[in-house]
């Protein structure tokens, strides 16, 4: 069995002062994928900005390489002045590595390569930011509901390349309201609110 | 990290990019001071070296709260942060950068500007020279001030308060160096604390940039 990829145990992490998660435990090897789940404001996003390391963990262990991160956030980081060929040439440049055009073509942007990034539409632009992740040549990717503003023939898209990478020995954590059609294990986190009376309502206490 | 300057060069020459800004600005707010002050040709020259510094100063100012908020507004500055380029290199080119847009054309038309301040032609060299000099402090002092206010609705405002006390020190020494060049007296002191400081912040402030930039991405 290879090493695993990301091991948190016991995490507890929290957003601007109040207590999101606790205690969460997950082993990711690689080839795996997670779908993590949860209403909105449960720690999904918090989640994955702790462990990409945007944030500090507030206690607990969590094992793995932050250069092995390749992060895709809520926002695209398309620059729109950019075109779309120069975005990603930035990224891949910054990463060292090559195919700007295979990852345009991966994700059929290759005939809006010259295009503004400010003339792509909403679904474009988020696929141009998911075509960021072919250029980073990092194994574990970090996803914040990918599937934003995606048609039907995109996600499909989305989910071949995401089996692609798993199946070279990569591994992604999945935020995501939707079913995004990975044969993935569930990490529901709403299961890790933080139980102490004290946490929940620290605001109030506070008050 | 030349990636990344690079790049910060290419979007402020493209469109709404705000290249040239800086430059307008340093010329009109020149070209202002002999109507307000009048033309009195011995009056201007003795005011044009702090003028000319002021005025560098302020059209400086006016990109500074870009350098990171448009990176932040769509999400780049957090994967920047992720990149495998250190947070401290990034503060460095992105200042670099800076310069590049603004300190260094600005140092590069003074002369033309010092004419029309009637200031004594001895002096052009080291206005030059103390712009070169001085300009990149301003661009490394006024990022450190944007990674602070990084993430703030209207943080420019308070930038430009955090970071004009600041340039104080640049402002003293490198009007006097050009003041020393127009009264014909040796000028080696200020330009030497003028690097002094430029080196002073270039080794210190990049680090302090980084810590304010990983607090304000939180």
């Amino acid at each position: 069995m290879t090493a695993p990829l990301l091991i948190l145990t016991c995490l507890h992490c929290s957003r601007g002062g109040v207590p999101l998660l606790e205690d969460v435990s997950l082993t990711v090897h690689p080839g795996e994928a997670v779908v993590v789940r949860g209403p909105n404001g449960s720690g999904k996003t918090t989640l994955l900005r702790t462990i990409a390391g945007l944030q500090p963990m507030t206690s607990g262990g969590m094992l793995r390489d932050g250069e092995s991160i390749a992060y895709v956030s809520h926002a695209n980081g398309v620059k729109d002045t950019l075109t779309a060929a120069e975005n990603l040439a930035f990224w891949a440049g910054l990463h060292g590595v090559d195919g700007v055009d295979a990852a345009l073509d991966a994700l059929s942007l290759g005939s809006l390569r010259n295009r503004r990034a400010q003339t792509l539409s909403a679904g474009q632009k988020r696929r141009l930011a998911l075509a960021r992740l072919l250029v980073t040549g990092r194994p574990l990717w970090l996803l914040d509901e990918p599937t934003d503003s995606l048609d039907e023939a995109s996600v499909r898209l989305f989910v071949d390349l995401a089996r692609t990478h798993l199946a070279s020995g990569g591994a992604a954590l999945v935020a995501s309201h939707g079913d995004p059609g990975l044969d993935a294990r569930v990490l529901d986190v709403a299961a890790f609110r933080p139980k102490g009376t004290d946490a929940r309502f620290a605001d109030e206490a506070f008050l | 990290m030349i990636r990344v300057v690079l790049r910060d060069l290419k979007l402020a020459v493209r469109a709404g990019g705000g290249f040239g800004l800086a430059l307008a600005f340093f010329l009109i707010a020149c070209v202002l001071v002999p109507f307000g002050v009048g033309p009195d040709s011995g009056r201007l020259a003795s005011i044009a070296p702090g003028m000319l510094w002021v005025g560098a100063l302020l059209a400086c100012l006016l990109s500074l709260d870009r350098i990171f908020a448009t990176d932040f507004e769509d999400g780049s500055l957090e994967l920047l942060a992720t990149a495998p380029l250190p947070l401290e290199a990034l503060a460095l080119s992105k200042s670099a950068a800076h310069w590049l847009t603004t300190g260094l054309p600005l140092s590069l038309v003074a002369p033309i500007l010092a004419l029309l301040l009637n200031l004594p032609s001895a002096a052009y060299g080291s206005l030059v020279l103390s712009l070169l000099i001085g300009t990149p402090t301003l661009s490394m002092i006024g990022t450190f001030g944007a990674s602070l206010t990084v993430g703030l609705k209207r943080g420019g405002l308070l930038l430009s308060l955090l970071v004009l006390p600041l340039y104080v020190p640049t402002l003293i020494f490198g009007s006097e160096a050009v003041n020393r060049a127009a009264a014909g007296q040796g000028n080696a002191t200020p330009l030497l604390l003028l690097a002094l400081i430029t080196l002073g912040s270039l080794a210190v402030l990049p680090f302090a940039c980084a810590m304010t930039l990983r607090g304000n991405l939180r």
